[in-house]
């Protein structure tokens, strides 16, 4: 007879001797991060499963309470380290909401161009890792292949390819160059190719079909109930995008769709992600080909970011904010009060939490993380499927433990 | 089409303690703790606030001229009509324990967990209180003010499992 949850936590003990309990992770090939997950089978089913999560806590929230505004963003790109220039472009969004800095156009083009790389990146491996997971090799390495030329596009913008810190409080670390213009047009002729490839290769794959569709179906009305925000969200027909609904950056002046799909299993969700990449690509193209002259970082007068070496020396402005922005006893002019800041990032709705108290460290710098409330229906999600479907539907919800665990 | 003003009038009609305050554009309120569950259903099954975003807390411990101890922060999200509101309750020792969202929204599950976890907030009526990031034998809760950056050499003491005992 097989065993329904409700009857799992009503029977005593002795009518479920015959359910095995496996212990998934904390180290395993197919969490791709340090989680745990306690599965309770029936032969192959899982009867019930009992994330077990924390082995990656390092206390950010914490961390961010000792750290300034323009030094906490190192931390940010360790949340969701697939793509860490959205989380960093995240961050600032929500303190320069908090300090109240408009930014120039030029960098609201800036930063919208590095956060769609970012999405295409992030989407890159995570349906790269989907496909890995139900067995598509060649689809990874097609994958991860492309994600290498995103590496190298952000290595010649700030020198770092991983953990990018780019940018600050009004303003990015600095200004974009004519090679990384260079090079992103050459990703845009190449990339296009490269998304057909891998959409030959496994959208119509039966063994990678079979283990996609069906399996853990998230409707719309439990998505929503559930909190799922961003790809997962959108695969169960949920149209909230951030950038269209809230448009920030750049995101008003440019053409894009929302992309949804209405089955919400593990299918909808890769097919979510490769439909975004393609809108993105849009995206980078318009905005690589649109950034408006003009400064870059904000003015002196907002007294946020550094002045350029020549302000300091021959302007007495550039002197004083210089001065205010670097002693330590002075700094950002924060209100006091809070906010919340979000975006849409490549896993879903962002934010943080700020509250000012007048110094340039935040005292309370609350991190929304996509992938702790996605990781919260994984239960819920994999309940009367196969052990084989565990890794399917991890995949598919892309959970980043260092973003889980913060 | 109900806007955010529109929602809050009738918030206070319904509730007329409910305090609004505004700031960059966004509209708080902040209810009192004996009508919070009551809120929270009028705002999710009549004011069609149907996605939770974030439950989130503020430890006032230190804060300049804060008379509460606790901030305990709600951020929802009326998805047809695109309004975000931010709800706020006060909370002061020793009476940290508040009804749970968890008969309302599923999503709450694990974001009161959390907070439970990092600031010791009770959620009456939560289906699995359990701490969530720290390990279950940890005693404190780390987001509180009074609780050091380099912890209480909690870690030092943590339990050692040798492979023959695991």
């Amino acid at each position: 007879m097989p065993i329904t949850p409700a009857t799992l936590r009503n029977a005593n003990s002795s009518e479920q001797d015959y359910l095995w309990t496996l212990n998934f992770g904390p180290q395993h090939p197919a969490t791709h991060t340090t989680l745990r997950i306690v599965l309770k089978l029936d032969g192959e089913r899982v009867v019930d499963a009992i994330p077990d999560i924390g082995y990656l806590h390092s206390g950010f929230e914490k961390i961010g309470e000792h750290l300034d505004y323009n030094q906490y963003v190192t931390v940010t790109d360790r949340m969701n380290y697939i793509s860490p220039i959205a989380n960093n472009v995240a961050w600032h969004h929500a303190v320069e909401k908090l300090l109240g800095i408009e930014l120039t156009p030029r960098c609201k083009y800036i930063r919208t161009l590095i956060c769609e790389l970012a999405r295409i990146s992030d989407h890159l491996l995570s349906t790269g890792a989907m496909g890995l997971d139900v067995g598509a090799f060649t689809f990874f390495l097609y994958a991860f292949y492309q994600r290498e030329k995103i590496y190298d596009i952000f290595e010649t913008l700030c020198g770092a390819r991983f953990t990018n810190s780019y940018t600050r409080v009004g303003g990015v670390m600095h200004d974009i160059t004519p090679l990384v213009i260079e090079k992103v047009r050459a990703f845009l002729r190449e990339f296009p190719k490269t998304i057909d490839e891998m959409e030959k290769l496994v959208n119509r794959n039966r063994i990678f079909v079979d283990r996609m569709k069906g399996v853990g179906v998230l409707s719309k009305e439990e998505a929503i109930n559930r909190s799922a925000t961003g790809p997962v969200a959108r695969a169960s027909g949920v149209t909230r995008d951030l950038r269209k609904d809230e448009p920030y950056l750049a995101y008003k002046d440019l053409d894009f769709k929302v992309c949804c799909a209405k089955a919400g299993d593990c299918f909808a969700r890769y097919y979510v992600r490769i439909a975004e990449m393609r809108e993105s690509l849009k995206l980078v193209a318009q905005a690589v080909e649109n950034i408006p002259a003009g400064p870059v970082n904000v003015g002196v007068d907002e007294r946020a970011i550094l002045p350029t070496k020549q302000q300091v020396y021959q302007t007495i402005e550039g002197t004083i904010t210089h001065f205010e922005l670097v002693m330590t006893n002075r700094g950002f002019t924060v209100p006091n009060d809070e906010s919340y800041g979000a975006i849409e990032a490549p896993n879903g709705e962002l934010g943080f939490y700020l509250a000012g108290d007048g110094s340039d460290v935040a005292y309370r710098a609350r991190c929304r993380p996509p992938s702790f409330i996605h990781f919260s229906m994984f239960p819920y999600l994999i309940r009367g499927h196969t052990l084989s479907d565990v890794v399917a539907v991890l995949g598919s919800l892309n959970i980043i433990a260092a973003e889980l665990d913060r | 089409m109900p806007t955010v003003s529109e929602t809050i009038s009738q918030l206070q009609a319904a509730f007329p303690s409910t305090a609004v305050t505004e700031f960059r554009g966004e509209k708080r309120v902040v209810v009192k703790k004996e009508d919070l569950f009551a809120v929270l259903r009028l705002l999710k099954e009549r004011l069609g606030f149907d996605l939770l975003v974030d439950i989130t807390c503020v430890d006032y411990l230190n804060y300049r001229g804060a008379t509460d101890r606790f901030g305990l922060v709600y951020l929802l999200t009326n998805i047809a009509e695109n309004v975000r509101l931010t709800l706020r309750v006060m909370l002061n020792e020793p009476d940290l324990a508040v009804p749970s969202a968890t008969p309302l929204w599923t999503g709450a599950d694990w974001l009161e967990r959390e907070v439970w976890d990092m600031f010791g907030i009770q959620f009456e009526g939560h289906p699995d209180l359990r701490r969530v990031l720290m390990p279950d034998e940890f005693t404190a809760h780390p987001l509180r003010k009074d609780y050091p950056m380099q912890g209480r050499g909690e870690r030092h003491n943590f339990p050692v499992l040798r492979r023959a005992e695991s």
